[in-house]
């Protein structure tokens, strides 16, 4: 006598809890590799979570409309373990057995460059996003779409804010050697030289090191006082670390994406004062032509996971946002139209304007967004992240010694 | 000038530690003629060992030294039975593959434990400043303790009757047997005794830098420069190697970038095993 | 073992190339992307892994950096490509040359050493190759170099290019056996496994050791090094942890070890398994962490065990094999 009723309340439940899930939904299957262990995990995995987020938000609201059709989205992903040899294995698979209809890329630039080589060769639509280095886009490529700001303006808002505070600043350049970080350390380097700024030390560094002694010796001895660089969480967590270590005494320090994980913060002492120029930040108060606002996205985000987003997280979300709007404007999943409808796109979500060039020389390269650079200050004893450039986005004004 | 002493300081200070991990390996090769493949590996094994006991049990990281030191001598006795016994008079090449063979086998299940993120045992301790450069007291302190245990490494080789049956065993086993040693306990012995010391300079390692299952490869390589630097089989010119190799490290640093170093490691490695096969430091007969 | 040639009939020749068609043919009948995808990772594994039976089973020298010469083939081989827009074929000949050259320079100068040496200089060629090369800025230092898109353009565009690498890998594949094969049989090959057996013997019965050596560690890198430009074209990038990864290296020796060193079918035989078993491993959740525990164990059992691997194994129990599958 129980176990039917028992049935009974079950399906019902799950009936009247689950109306996205209408049975003639079709899917839209999205194919990407995420690095869940390896040393890129820390941002590939909170870009993953973007990624998550914006899926449960679409398929809980019923679908992507096409046309009197809805399609319910379903994400392939594997882990590419940090690994340029495993994302090409693992896109080759996503697209030739996993028919996989659209990609997002992998985290990083490196790893994006493979994948965008697989994908161009079998005419598939990527969205990438976590990759700024421009150098992918000047190959040729058809259907490379990308979300970020390219790697050429991540430091010059960090540079022309020393240039402000201290114009005679010794600036030492110590950067990972990876496609990234030695995009970002060339181009900056050649704004600094054109704005007649003191280049005291520039040097690259392999990924992997963890022993950063030996440069930080050669910081100290170049007396500079500021220092500009970095690479991915963990080269640059270790540096921050090693460097208060060390007592380097530098007064203005501003390292590529590690400080702009929630994770940073950690490091205590070690992280007063460090700058990072970001894609995003939860302060920032775009409007956007659809989509939720920053602050939206940053209080679903925080349900979800306890934790606020950082700006892999917001890429990964837009990443997603951005595709959806296409597919809806265009009312088809066919690539060459998608493409077509992203190609013609000039937005604004809440992660900024988005706008992608179309000239054959460097397509996808995105044209419309603008970077912030933060900082973390001490406040009552408590670290948090402000927005500190450029002036018209800032929240606390620059800290310096 | 204060730029190369401060260098040439570090290099000396992580050079002891190097001199340890070698010391392992070369006692190994002294004594029963094989290569350890998985030195590295252990190495790596000794850090995550420290990080358990300092970072998930609480301990403070000198003091789980000991433990860890216990553990490190019992997995390499058991090592040795499992992997090592029965390739001991065969060709070199079997002993190689055996021990890279568990090498691969420690790597994937250490990736699967603890996959390839870094991880860090935080150790604070007071530095000592000179002239704008920073001597931190984890450098200090690992120097010292991997002279500590290298003293009591010869301690045990020159001044106990284990030590001098293990040196028997090492330069005529046959005679050593006939002698009255039991040759097999004192092979597992010695090769519990080279992968404790090899654990010990992981340990160390943990305190200074952050780590991932995978940094072992640069340690196994440095190790082998250290060996073939320093003569196999003698542990004292281990040492001396090693310190020797950070003091190259330390001088060459603030001239050249960071990373031409392995490249300068590895073409020393070469050109020491091709002219000096028996090593820049040996005193002893062989 | 040296095979004894009294029977003029060798099938297995034959069967090399029967074998070489049909994994060409199969994918391209069927339209099977997925199978190709798999089986041109098969044929390199099966040309690395025959290559290095070349120093390992015939001559005894365990090679643990035989990697080296496929990244710098391919390092040559996109070079000439993506630089000079020279066209595939060329330039993936005339890098194995030049790799091939170099080898037989650093094979005169480390093939002095004996056994374990030699082994662990190889390990450092391999690792200072790797540096010098990241830090290298005319071949892309640490980024590596790129190919752009219109470097398919004189194949007919990426999908036709993508099947062309396809079957020229499988025919470097099939060239690797039949050169493993016509080495066997032969009076250099014959020298090789009197080194094997024991070197000073053979220096005093008058087998020219030190040439001998050298010409097999730079024959032994040619098909690698070619092997190595497809696959870095075919990859549209190549960067220096991907183009020297000593994994690779050692997967190579597993693979050797596993089939049966000293043979020519052992090899391939060793790789194909393999390359299957890590497929599998790659997207298998609950497994692909243990990709390199299983190797190792395989490894280990095969080295305390069984040191003649798979074909040792068959070649014991059925006799007749061992003219049938060398």
């Amino acid at each position: 006598m129980q176990l039917p009723r028992l049935c009974l309340v079950a399906v019902a439940t799950i009936a009247l809890t689950s109306p996205a899930w209408a049975a003639d939904n079709d899917t839209l299957t999205v194919g990407f590799t995420v690095s869940q262990t390896g040393k890129l995990n820390t941002d590939s995995i909170a870009q993953m979570r973007g990624f998550d987020l914006w899926r449960d938000q679409v398929n809980a609201k019923g679908g992507i409309k096409v046309g009197d059709k809805a399609y319910n989205i379903k994400f392939v992903s594997y882990d590419d373990e940090s690994q340029n040899g495993r994302v090409q294995q693992l896109y080759t698979r996503l697209i030739t057995q996993d028919n996989a209809q659209f990609l997002f890329s992998p985290y990083s630039s490196g790893l994006t460059a493979t994948a965008a080589i697989i994908s161009e060769q079998y005419g598939k639509v990527m969205l990438t996003t976590g990759a700024a280095e421009e150098k992918t886009y000047e190959l040729g490529n058809k259907d490379l779409f990308q979300i970020y700001s390219p790697a050429a303006q991540y430091l010059a808002g960090a540079l022309r804010a020393l240039k402000e505070k201290d114009p005679n600043a010794k600036i030492a350049f110590v950067y990972e050697d990876d496609p990234f970080s030695k995009a970002v350390a060339h181009a900056t380097l050649d704004l600094a030289k054109m704005a007649h700024m003191t280049i005291v030390l520039d040097e690259a560094y392999s990924g992997s090191t963890m022993d950063f002694g030996p440069i930080i010796n050669k910081i100290i001895a170049s007396k500079a006082v500021a220092l500009l660089g970095g690479g991915h969480y963990a080269d640059g967590s270790t540096l921050a670390r090693q460097l208060h270590d060390q007592k380097a005494n530098l007064k203005w320090v501003t390292l590529l994406v590690a400080p702009d994980s929630p994770k940073f913060a950690e490091l205590g002492a070690a992280a007063t004062d460090i700058s990072v120029p970001s894609q995003w930040e939860p302060q920032v108060r775009f409007k956007p032509d659809f989509g939720p606002t920053a602050q939206e996205f940053t209080n679903a985000f925080n349900t979800k996971y306890g934790v606020d987003p950082g700006y892999h997280a917001a890429g990964g979300y837009a990443a997603g946002l951005i595709l959806q709007h296409a597919i809806e404007q265009v009312g088809s999943i066919d690539p060459a139209k998608v493409a077509a409808a992203l190609n013609k796109m000039d937005v604004t979500t809440m992660f900024g304007r988005t706008k992608f060039a179309t000239d054959a020389k460097d397509h996808g390269l995105q044209i419309g967004h603008d970077m912030v650079l933060a900082q973390w200050q001490l406040k009552d004893g408590k670290l948090t992240k402000e927005v500190i450039w450029p002036a018209a986005a800032k929240t606390a004004d620059t800290v310096m010694n | 000038m204060a730029e190369i002493l401060a260098s040439v300081i570090d290099g000396v200070l992580i050079g002891a530690v190097y001199g340890l991990a070698a010391m392992g390996l070369t006692l190994i090769w002294g004594v029963m003629n094989v290569i350890n493949l998985s030195h590295g590996a252990i190495i790596v094994l000794g850090m995550f060992a420290l990080y358990y006991f300092s970072s998930v049990l609480g301990l403070n990281p000198y003091a789980a030294s000991p433990i860890v030191i216990v553990i490190g001598f019992v997995a390499g006795v058991l090592l040795y039975w499992v992997a090592v016994h029965r390739v001991i008079g065969r060709p070199p090449l079997m002993s190689l593959l055996s021990t890279f063979a568990v090498n691969m086998v420690l790597i994937g299940l250490g990736t699967a434990f603890w996959s390839t993120s870094p991880y860090n045992v935080p150790v604070s301790l007071p530095s000592v400043s000179w002239e704008g450069y920073t001597y931190t007291g984890t450098h200090i302190m690992a120097a010292v303790i991997a002279a500590v245990i290298a003293g009591l490494l010869y301690l045990l080789l020159y001044r106990t009757r284990i030590g001098k049956a293990i040196r028997a065993v090492s330069a005529n086993r046959a005679a050593a047997e006939l002698s009255g040693i039991p040759t097999t306990q004192m092979l597992a012995l010695s090769f519990g005794l080279g992968v404790t010391l090899a654990f010990a300079s992981g340990m160390l390692i943990a305190t200074l830098f952050p780590f991932t299952i995978l940094s072992g490869g640069a340690y196994q390589l440095k190790s082998f420069v250290v060996t073939v630097l320093g003569g196999l089989g003698n542990p004292g010119g281990a040492l001396l190697g090693g310190i020797f190799l950070g003091l190259i490290e330390g001088m060459a640093t603030p001239f050249m970038p960071v990373s031409w170093m392995p490249m300068i490691e590895f073409t020393l490695f070469v050109i020491v095993l091709i002219a000096f096969p028996r090593g820049i430091f040996s005193f002893s007969r062989t | 073992m040296i095979s004894v040639r009294f029977n003029s009939f060798r099938p297995f020749p034959w069967l090399i190339l029967i074998v070489t068609l049909a994994v060409a043919l199969v994918p391209w009948w069927t339209d099977n992307v997925t199978s190709r995808e798999n089986l041109i990772l098969a044929a390199l594994d099966i040309t690395l892994a025959s290559n290095l039976n070349l120093m390992l089973g015939y001559a005894g020298y365990v090679n643990f950096g035989n990697i080296v010469m496929f990244g710098l083939g391919g390092y040559v081989g996109v070079y000439l490509v993506s630089v000079w827009h020279w066209p595939l074929l060329g330039a993936t000949f005339v890098g194995a040359i030049a790799v091939s050259i170099i080898a037989y320079m650093f094979g005169l100068g480390i093939l002095r050493l004996r056994g374990a040496y030699f082994a662990l200089a190889t390990i450092g060629v391999n690792e200072a190759v790797s540096v010098f090369v990241t830090n290298f800025e005319p071949w892309g230092g640490a980024t590596g170099l790129y190919l752009s898109l219109d470097a398919y353009a004189p194949l007919g565009g990426p999908g036709r290019a993508l099947w062309i690498v396809y079957f020229l890998m499988v025919a470097v594949m099939g060239l690797s056996l039949a050169l493993s094969y016509g080495i066997r049989h032969s009076k250099f090959g014959l020298g090789l496994l009197a080194i094997g057996e024991n070197e000073d013997a053979a220096a005093i019965l008058g087998v020219p050791t030190r040439t001998y050596k050298a010409m097999v560690y730079s024959v032994s890198a040619f098909l690698p090094a070619i092997a190595g430009g497809l696959y870095f074209f075919k990859s549209g990038i190549i960067e220096p942890t991907g183009a020297f990864d000593l994994t690779t290296s050692i997967e190579a020796i597993v693979m050797v070890m596993l089939g049966g060193q000293g043979t020519v079918a052992g090899p391939a035989i060793g790789a194909f398994l393999y390359e299957e078993l890590r497929g599998y491993l790659l997207t298998a959740q609950a497994f692909s962490h243990f990709q390199l525990v299983i190797a190792g164990l395989l490894l280990l059992v095969i080295v305390l065990f069984a040191p003649g691997g798979l074909m040792g194994f068959v070649h014991q129990k059925l006799p007749f094999t061992r003219r049938w599958l060398e």
